[in-house]
């Protein structure tokens, strides 16, 4: 790994090392803009250190992504955009050398399990760069309007009059019901999601839009949920077996949407889908457990030594209780994310 | 149904009262007395009855007219529910507390509210609109501004107990129940007869508008409600020529008695007969807010020697479970506390939910804290047993399916109070925001495919078995 380290200038060393102290910081909080970061890293990591062939750049490019994840586990929107970075890099490689389009969606080529052979990586070739470099603004570009592609698909999913309901706050849910709220009349439920009460800030903003809305407390989800047509939520992170890493709560809300037949609509944009698998039901790796006060303040006292608190983070909620998702390519069942995902990364990289 | 006996003499008492008023009185109030023997008449009323009956019978197709119109008549607060006897055709009448909606209807309430100097409580500014057949009361600096000393107002005992009520200090079905019981029996203890009346009426009469009082604090909690009818029941069945000092003593002693028997004795029964079956060594145990028959069935199998820990689980605005927490820590239990968002992932570990209950309903659902459906709700999910611990006399025979139709609605301010790290609310100004309307539930309803059994003192029951328990009790 050091050898390929050696290949990044010290500029770009910065500016990785900076990135990834804001984000653990938190100073970066949203998926969006880690995504952009990410990409923009790449972009200079590509235009700026010397390879020869498309071999070393994608070494080196596994090695930031891998020494990005390690320092944030947690936060999968970095590993996703490097895994694209890289199937763009392989792909055009893959053009280059073949001169022919590589196309993925050849039922032909999907049929005879036909993949492109590890040699074509090593051979030089003269305007490989400024392919990468075109296709990764393309990426760019696809990130950026990403949450508006997504809300441009609202008026086909909310008819008038009814009742959405959602929990937490984000901005792509945001989005998306404000986008719907030009055109229909319908009503919000939020539920307050503590302890980041998150969902009053989205109760607050969604209803300065001009959307009638309603903020309930989390204990009141599954009393309200028959008034419910339908569940929208963001989320974290989509799982290769299509399910959810998403704020903690929203597993029993889509239970209660469950036990309700109400379908649960997750709005997210591509860069969130990993090639990860939930292993465990134990968490313990899947998980990230923060700072217990928001739950008991230490105002509560003597007790506080006597007794146990957790504050988990996420929330794993199983590809049965997701009725759609809505990308900013369209809308899929979760039974179709494994085609998304050999569409958008490279197996080999699906392990940094 | 049996049950309709208590009722029969709750709604006696009203109708003799007002002697002076038409027949048409008698009328309305004959269905009541149909059949039934009438230890609680009065001797000039027998005769009339009869031919009231009659005249009952002759009338019966009109009836439901005049029940549409809700008669000023009749005095009697709605809020207990007036059941349909063996044959009669009086349709059951609906509580005003879930007629918010009907301005005709809240307007005679309200005539009827200051007659007996209950404090008007303001609704809150921005109503939310799926239950606008609910009261939504602001919470009032103060309730008792406006009353004044004059004879005949309201017992100091009720006035404290209504404010304790209002302000949350008493809190919980069971400590609400003890505390209405303690009120009643200072009341009776202090309580002389006036020369020309029965104690039976009289005390009835002086007890009406207290009970209106306590409902303007804080709506009437089903173990209240039960209390109070079977209360009735015991002075109504006091002769009028029983001495003054006999009565009350009988009086007192019903009180206690039913004190002891529906509820100390009852939560011993739960306890130590049956949920500690239920508890073994290493158990993980969940439960939600605080429930004073949870925090006896977990401090009795620790005292017992058997070894396991609890995780309380906790929820806006209330925060009873951090009480819960508290109480269990002092007795040397190991708790662990998380918020209800954390359900799932604390739920993996648990082998046992042990929930509370505010009413069991005769259709099976269980009428609890709000949270506690999602709770069993996530529990069953996980293949996780879901147990309530209830005293019968929580047991109603109202049915509901949801929780809308019957709720309480707290104060939405609750939400909006500044947060525990002590950061200023999101929510600052929300009165501003014309479309954002807060919602405080106090209640919600577990369906019973949820629930795996109910632990009450007569057995370990499954939910469904409601009614059978509500015909036994009222045979006795």
């Amino acid at each position: 790994m050091s050898d390929a380290r050696q290949h990044l200038t010290d500029d770009l060393t910065d500016r990785i090392e900076s990135f990834i102290s804001s984000r653990q910081q938190k100073r970066l909080c949203s998926s969006y803009d880690v995504a952009h970061q990410t990409v923009d890293l790449a972009r200079r990591i590509i235009s700026q250190t010397r390879w020869s062939s498309a071999c070393e750049l994608v070494e080196t490019l596994r090695t930031v992504g891998r020494w990005m994840s390690s320092a944030i586990p947690s936060e999968t929107a970095m590993g996703n955009v490097m895994r694209r970075v890289l199937k763009i890099v392989r792909d055009e490689a893959a053009v280059s050398s073949d001169g022919k389009q590589n196309d993925p969606d050849d039922l032909h080529r999907m049929l005879t399990a036909q993949r492109a052979s590890s040699d074509d990586l090593t051979v030089a070739h003269p305007n490989l760069k400024g392919a990468i470099i075109e296709s990764i603004h393309e990426l760019m570009e696809e990130i950026e309007i990403s949450g508006h592609n997504i809300s441009i698909q609202s008026l086909e999913h909310i008819h008038a009059n009814e009742v959405v309901m959602t929990c937490g706050h984000s901005r792509t849910v945001e989005a998306f019901l404000k986008a719907a709220a030009r055109k229909r009349k319908f009503h919000v439920i939020v539920a307050e999601s503590a302890p980041s009460y998150q969902g009053q800030k989205m109760g607050k903003s969604l209803a300065e839009a001009g959307i009638e809305t309603t903020l309930i407390t989390d204990s009141a989800v599954f009393a309200m949920m028959s008034r419910v047509n339908k569940v929208i939520i963001g989320t974290h992170t989509v799982l290769a077996d299509g399910g959810l890493k998403a704020l903690n709560g929203a597993h029993a809300l889509a239970l209660a949407a469950h036990h309700h037949s109400v379908p649960v609509v997750v709005c997210a944009a591509l860069f969130k889908l990993s090639p990860q698998f939930h292993c465990a039901y134990d968490q313990d790796t899947f998980n990230k457990i923060v700072g217990p006060h928001d739950v008991l303040p230490f105002a509560e006292g003597g007790v506080l030594s006597d007794v146990q608190v957790q504050n988990p983070v996420f929330d794993y909620v199983p590809p049965d209780l997701v009725t759609l998702f809505i990308f900013n390519t369209g809308g899929n069942a979760p039974s179709y994310v494994y085609r998304l995902l050999s569409e958008f990364y490279h197996p080999d990289d699906h392990d940094l | 149904m049996s049950s309709s006996s208590s009722k029969r003499g709750s709604k006696d008492i009203p109708c003799s009262d007002d002697l002076g008023s038409a027949a048409a009185q008698t009328q309305a109030a004959v269905p009541s007395a149909k059949g039934e023997a009438p230890a609680v008449e009065q001797h000039g009323q027998t005769k009339r009855k009869t031919k009231a009956e009659r005249r009952a019978e002759q009338k019966s197709a009109k009836e439901a007219k005049k029940v549409s119109k809700p008669p000023a008549k009749e005095p009697a607060t709605d809020k207990k529910q007036k059941m349909t006897l063996e044959g009669s055709n009086a349709p059951k009448r609906v509580p005003s507390n879930i007629q918010v909606d009907d301005k005709k209807h809240q307007a005679k309430v309200a005539k009827k509210l200051a007659k007996q100097q209950a404090p008007p409580r303001t609704e809150v500014q921005r109503q939310v609109k799926m239950f606008s057949h609910l009261h939504q009361f602001k919470r009032e600096e103060s309730l008792t501004a406006h009353l004044s000393f004059a004879s005949g107002g309201i017992h100091p005992a009720f006035l404290r107990l209504g404010l304790q009520y209002a302000e949350g200090k008493i809190c919980g079905s069971n400590a609400r129940c003890i505390g209405l019981l303690a009120a009643f029996k200072q009341v009776v203890r202090d309580y002389e007869t006036p020369p020309d009346k029965a104690l039976a009426r009289d005390l009835d009469n002086r007890i009406k508008p207290y009970i209106t009082f306590l409902a303007q604090c804080r709506p009437l909690s089903v173990s209240m409600g039960n209390a109070i009818k079977q209360l009735k029941v015991k002075i109504a069945q006091i002769p009028p020529d029983m001495p003054e000092e006999k009565a009350k003593d009988r009086l007192l002693t019903a009180i206690d008695r039913y004190l002891y028997e529906k509820i100390t004795l009852a939560d011993e029964a739960i306890s130590k007969t049956y949920a500690q079956t239920k508890i073994s060594n290493g158990d993980v145990i969940l439960t939600f807010a605080c429930s004073s028959i949870v925090v006896k069935v977990l401090k009795d199998a620790h005292h017992a020697g058997k070894k396991f820990r609890v995780i309380v689980v906790d929820s806006r605005p209330k925060l009873e479970g951090r009480e819960c927490m508290r109480r269990l820590v002092q007795h040397g239990i190991p708790c662990s506390y998380v918020l209800l968002n954390a359900l799932s992932y604390v739920m993996k570990e648990v082998s046992k939910v042990f929930l509370g209950a505010h009413a069991l309903l005769a259709n099976g659902y269980v009428m609890s804290r709000v949270g506690t459906s999602l709770v069993a709700l996530v529990a069953s999910s996980y293949n996780v047993p879901v147990l309530f611990c209830c005293e019968t006399y929580k047991c109603c025979d109202r049915v509901q399916t949801d929780s809308f139709v019957f709720n309480e609605l707290g104060d939405p301010e609750d939400l909006a109070s500044a947060q525990s790290n002590g950061a200023c609310s999101k929510l600052e100004g929300w009165r501003d925001i014309q479309q954002l309307n807060v919602l405080n539930l106090v209640y919600d309803l577990t369906p019973p495919d949820f629930i795996t059994m109910v632990i009450t003192e007569v057995g370990m029951i499954p939910c469904s078995s409601v009614p059978v328990v509500l015909r036994v009790i009222h045979s006795v």
